[in-house]
């Protein structure tokens, strides 16, 4: 350690003559150069730039030199440092990518190897389906309604102006619950989600815009085209000055969203207890969009070649359900609509047969993953 | 419904060019449902006359007796000679006219006629029956054509109706007038807008002598009551071919002219009418309700027990009919009935339709009186019947009987002249109600912007404003609707129970379960097959009065059964790893099980019936089940698979709790149909109050091999809706960045000692200090003793104001070891 220099008086420093400088400074780049692994030229980074290298010692001695020549030692020094520091972080950038190219190579793995370590698993598609169909609706404002599936015969039927001995009664094929001592139980399996309508209305406030998915029975045997346990998407608007106009706006929303832009709906005058006007709305064909319809050599498999597929039933809410359900007739209208959601799986992926939508085969289930 | 398009255009004016196609579009835009247009007759071709029998020569030798017919065909073989014709009926004689199929015809069936030689001689075409033809059923022999029907030669396509489209309509329930020709006709005619002409409105008929007696008992049983006699009736008399064509092509099988003529006159009219032979009468009818313990044996062979709400039409003898819906056996016409009585009537709808439900008795009458006939019309249908009966069968009219309380119609139906406009959303021209409401046969008096509006009678559906709108509607064209997007009020979205399933579905299928949306029906066997107890509450299940199957008549109170047999389908299906789940309902009868009340519908029920109603519709809880088996993940390349197990269902329930954002805690339980001691308890905290919600782990081995299961296969279910009130709003937690303290500690305890117990022990000892225990190691062995476990857990301390220092990180542990002493007895593993 070398006190500082304070006197004028010139001090030999050997370390510091320009020419043991450029030894000390040639030296270095010679081992950098010659260090063949990172290894090597960490002992290297040691040698000559470390803390006790040849040059560190000789920086620490300009300070003993007279203020006139402290600034010509320090540049030579300093030069020499900077150039022996350059070289050895280009030397580590070369060793590194010699490195990398011969370690990472040994390292290469394929790829391609499976990892079903964890398996995949599913969501209904009639489970995610419905959960579109009322997310568009819920996307126009509409809350979702719900109701209990063992349902009581008056929300079932009566409310909804279904007449104790009208055919149409008799038409929905339904599940009765038997009571106590195999009495009547006045319960039966809902056979539509449309008691949810009246629900709705006893126990919100007006205006009701809602949607009610839900599952429905009725007495029909498993096949192809039928299940005794199937799923409705019901919707219900009751507000003051609604027409058929505006049930024909939704639903054309919904099967634009559903199906794609530019799909027409039609209109067709239909029955149902619950509803005065009914329709039943028909969309077109999504897949020909009417091109098949006469033309054998085109023939569409999803409607038929008949360029519509019926969707659903609706209709203006009959007064006498409003009534039922305590809606003032002369300020309040309204309209409903039920679509098959079995109906809009079927269609919108070409699911054939009922069966593979009951049986819970995980292979026709997993094809349609967590959303559709 | 099927209808004719040719014997419908005998009634409307249609434009000839105007297609079966056309017409059924226009039906189904205004209502009438056409399911299909069907061609009759489209695979019939070919040359096929009118041949006169010239020769018979009656060839024998043969199994049976064969006749070569010489058949004059004009020329319509070219040549003009007569053809050579082998035919193997016997039902003509020579001089008959015939039906021909010349070679080069095709019959339905695609049957190719050729000449060909048979039975040794060459026949040079086919002489055709009614079968062959499709023209309708007939197995007596060849159809035998009337004198002067046409000249040999002559093309019988035209002559016989070969071809003919008909429309197969769907009539909804409200719309009963449409069960009948004069009812279609009269809707196609308005659309088309030509001329109707109303086949009820027949030339008067003479009536002869007194009417057979008649009254009516219960006017509300029926309204309307008309007898038509007719005398001298030929019973051999046979039904015209045009008829029979007509019944044929409309769904009905021509039996003889007495019973083909009523089935005419319902399908033209509507008017379902009945026949009884005058000599099996005795003494005057009376229209009224059956009695207690009377019985009727009705046309189909089957004793009947009549119901006091039955209506029957009775003789001295007692009931001889259930009226509009099936005659009684000894009262009816037969094969030698000469003197008939033609009932027509008016009876009333839902009473027939109970009638037909009750017996189990859907005729093509009980149809139509179920959706309501026109109540004006039974004196002209009879009228129609007896002019048909004596014009084709001889005889003369008899008396007319008449009953006809004067009952009051119903009052007229004020409407708004806009309220079709209104509820349509469609701004239609003044005067448009009126005119659509008029084409449909209604009396429309307006009244400044009122309409005072009189059905017809072959109407009855119409009694509401609405009602009245729909005609309009759909006489101006549903169509025509425009499509305005609805504007709804801002919405609150899905409720947070609604959003909650879906995340509790996203989770378990992220983490490898696969849903499954099974049958609610079980039947005693599932329960049985979970090893419940008799008494257990699962067993306490609704029934269906009317189940699919009689195996399972009951409403499912778990999950389980409908998820074990779908794992075993998959297993059967060559899937041995299955993980499914299922959210769904659960349906669990009520203490005494209140019958369900049926309030008035005239207005909202009261909060008392409302009540009533709630109580009496069962506990209905969401659940959320798993079941899994075989490898939950598989050996593979890198190793050994992992068999899925007790833990892996717990861990399913746990996922649960975690898309709620609600801890589950976990305790050793037992319950069917779990392993004993492989049984968790799960528990939620509820307003600081613990709730059982479910269980998960093993299954019974007994359960496994009652369902055919894998062994060791694992289920959990979980209640749902105590999940979603344990949910809390979660507050933020303050995220310390000062370093952490990791303490390790073995502990010793009993082996019964339930890890999670000592779990929240050390949690509870360790103070607001501790960030997080992991146990990472259980060990069993020698070290420890018999009886006993090492339980080795990581503690990880962490303040949010400073550095711990090691000193106080020790003070935690040992006061977290120190409660884990006190409550479960663990003792530092030295």
């Amino acid at each position: 350690m070398s006190a500082p220099n304070n006197s004028y008086d010139p001090v030999e420093v050997t370390s510091l003559h320009p020419d043991e400088v450029a030894r000390m400074r040639e030296e270095a780049l010679a081992a950098i150069a010659g260090a063949s692994s990172l290894e090597e030229l960490k002992e290297v980074r040691l040698a000559h730039a470390g803390d006790r290298a040849p040059l560190a010692l000789a920086n620490r001695e300009i300070g003993a030199l007279p203020p006139a020549a402290k600034a010509d030692a320090g540049k030579r020094v300093g030069g020499a440092r900077r150039d022996v520091s350059e070289a050895l972080k280009r030397r580590q950038a070369e060793l590194e990518e010699e490195r990398d190219a011969r370690v990472l190579v040994e390292e290469a793995v394929d790829v391609t190897l499976p990892w079903d370590r964890v398996s995949r698993g599913a969501r209904h598609p009639l489970t995610t389906i419905a959960e579109r169909m009322t997310d568009i609706f819920v996307g126009m404002g509409f809350e979702v309604a719900e109701g209990p599936e063992v349902e009581a015969e008056w929300y079932n039927f009566d409310a909804l102006n279904f007449q104790p001995d009208h055919p149409a009664r008799t038409m929905q094929d339904t599940f009765f619950v038997e009571g106590a001592g195999g009495r009547p139980s006045g319960l039966v399996l809902r056979t539509h989600t449309s008691p949810v309508q009246v629900r709705a209305l006893l126990t919100r406030e007006l205006p009701v815009y809602v949607v009610a998915p839900g599952t429905t029975f009725r007495t029909d045997e498993l096949d192809a085209t039928h299940t005794p346990v199937f799923h409705q998407l019901e919707g219900l608007v009751v507000d003051e000055g609604v027409t058929l106009a505006h049930l024909r706006g939704a639903i054309d929303a919904f099967v634009s969203r559903m199906f794609g832009e530019g799909l027409t709906t039609r209109f067709r005058p239909s029955y149902f207890p619950f509803t005065e006007p009914s329709g039943e709305v028909d969309m077109q064909c999504f897949v020909c969009r009417g091109a098949s319809v006469g033309n054998p050599d085109a023939p569409c498999r999803t409607c038929s070649s008949e360029g519509w597929i019926e969707i659903g039933g609706c209709g203006v809410v009959n007064p006498r359900v409003l009534t039922a359900a305590g809606v003032d007739t002369e300020r309040y209208s309204g309209w409903a609509f039920g679509l098959g959601v079995e109906r809009t799986l079927m269609f919108a992926h070409g699911v054939r047969d009922m069966h593979d939508m009951v049986e819970g085969d995980v292979r026709f289930t997993s094809a349609f993953g967590m959303e559709i | 419904m099927r209808v004719p398009v040719s014997w419908l255009r005998e009634y409307v004016d249609l434009p000839t060019e105007v297609t079966a196609r056309e017409l059924a579009a226009k039906l189904i835009a205004a209502g009438l449902e056409v399911e299909t247009v069907e061609e009759v007759g489209a695979d019939i071709s070919g040359p096929i006359v009118v041949g006169r029998v010239l020769e018979i020569e009656e060839l024998t030798g043969f199994k049976k007796p064969i006749r070569h017919c010489r058949v004059d065909v004009g020329a319509a073989n070219g040549s003009g000679e007569p053809q050579n014709i082998i035919c193997g009926a016997r039902n003509f004689s020579e001089g008959d006219l015939v039906v021909v199929s010349l070679p080069g015809a095709e019959l339905p069936g695609g049957f190719k006629i050729g000449a060909r030689k048979t039975y040794g001689r060459m026949s040079e075409g086919m002489i055709c029956s009614a079968s062959e033809l499709n023209l309708w059923e007939d197995h007596a022999g060849i159809i035998v054509l009337p004198e002067g029907t046409a000249e040999p030669g002559t093309d019988a396509f035209e002559l016989l109706g070969l071809r003919e489209d008909v429309l197969d309509i769907a009539v909804t329930p409200d719309r009963g007038y449409a069960l009948s020709l004069r009812g279609v006709a009269r809707e196609a005619a308005a659309l088309y807008e030509v001329d109707f002409r109303d086949p009820a409105e027949a030339e008067p008929i003479e009536e002869n002598g007194e009417g057979y007696p008649a009254e009516i008992a219960d006017i509300d049983a029926c309204d309307r009551f008309v007898l038509r006699e007719v005398s001298g009736f030929d019973s051999d008399a046979p039904t015209p071919m045009w008829m029979k064509r007509r019944l044929a092509l409309a769904g009905m099988r021509p039996v003889s002219l007495a019973v083909d003529v009523t089935n005419y006159v319902m399908w033209e009219l509507g008017q379902p009418l009945h026949a009884f032979d005058r000599t099996k009468l005795s003494g005057g009818i009376v229209v009224r309700r059956a009695e207690a313990g009377e019985r009727l044996e009705t046309l189909d062979h089957v004793v009947r027990d009549l119901d006091p709400d039955d209506i029957v039409i009775s003789d001295a003898s007692g009931p001889i009919s259930l009226a509009g819906t099936m005659g009684g056996l000894d009262s009816e016409i037969d094969d030698a009935s000469t003197e008939l009585v033609i009932e027509a009537a008016h009876f009333s709808a839902p009473n027939v339709a109970r009638m037909a439900r009750r017996h189990n008795l859907h005729s093509e009458a009980s149809r139509r009186f179920e959706r309501g006939v026109d109540r004006e019309l039974p004196l002209r249908a009879s009228a129609r019947a007896v002019e048909l009966l004596t014009r084709l069968g001889g005889g003369r009219p008899g008396g007319l009987t008449s009953v006809d309380p004067k009952v009051p119609g119903p009052a007229p139906i004020v409407i708004a002249e806009r309220h079709a406009a209104r509820i349509a959303g469609v701004d239609y021209p003044e005067g448009t109600a009126a005119r659509r409401l008029r084409q449909i046969g209604c009396e429309v008096v307006e009244e400044g912007d009122t309409l005072r509006v009189s059905p017809p009678s072959w109407r009855p559906d119409l009694t509401d404003p609405n009602d009245l709108a729909e005609e309009v509607i759909r006489y101006e064209g549903y169509e025509n609707i425009p499509s305005i997007p609805p504007r709804a009020p801002v919405g609150r979205g899905l409720s947070p129970g609604q959003r909650l399933r879906r995340a509790v579905g996203r989770a378990l299928a992220g983490a490898g379960f696969t849903e499954v949306l099974s049958y609610p029906f079980v039947g005693e066997r599932d329960l049985d097959g979970l090893q419940v107890e008799a008494d257990d509450a699962r067993r306490d299940a609704l029934r269906l009065a009317n189940p699919l199957n009689d195996d399972e008549p009951f409403l499912r109170t778990t999950l389980l059964p409908g998820l074990l047999k779908t794992l075993v389908r998959n297993v059967g299906r060559g899937f041995p790893d299955v993980a499914l789940f299922e959210m769904g309902l659960v349906y669990l009868p009520k203490e005494g099980m209140p019958a369900a009340p049926l309030p008035g519908v005239d207005r909202a029920p009261t909060a008392e019936e409302l009540a009533e109603l709630e109580a009496a519709i069962p506990h209905q809880p969401r659940r959320v089940a798993a079941v899994l088996a075989g490898d939950r993940e598989p050996a593979g390349w890198w190793g050994q698979g992992r068999a899925a197990t007790w833990a892996d269902a717990i861990e399913a329930a746990r996922e649960v709790g975690r898309a709620a954002g609600v801890e589950i805690t976990v305790r050793p339980g037992r319950y069917a149909p779990w392993h004993p001691g492989r049984c968790a308890e799960l528990y939620v905290t509820v307003d600081g109050g613990e709730v059982l919600v479910g269980h998960a782990g093993e299954l019974h081995p007994r359960v496994t091999k009652a369902y055919g299961l894998p062994a060791r296969t694992a289920a959990m279910e979980v209640d749902l809706d105590p999940v979603e009130r344990a949910r809390e709003a979660v507050r933020a937690p303050e995220v310390s960045t000062y370093p952490v303290a990791t303490q390790d500690v073995a502990l010793v305890v009993e082996t019964s000692v339930p890890a999670g117990e000592v779990e929240a022990a050390l949690r509870e000892g360790a103070g607001e200090l501790l960030e997080d225990v992991r146990l990472f190691d259980v060990y069993t062995g020698e070290q420890v003793g018999e009886g006993r476990k090492s339980l080795a857990y990581s503690l990880r301390f962490r303040a949010g104001d400073r550095t711990l220092t090691a000193e106080e990180a020790t003070a935690a542990r040992d006061a977290a070891v120190a409660v884990a002493a006190e409550r479960v007895g663990a003792v530092l593993r030295g």
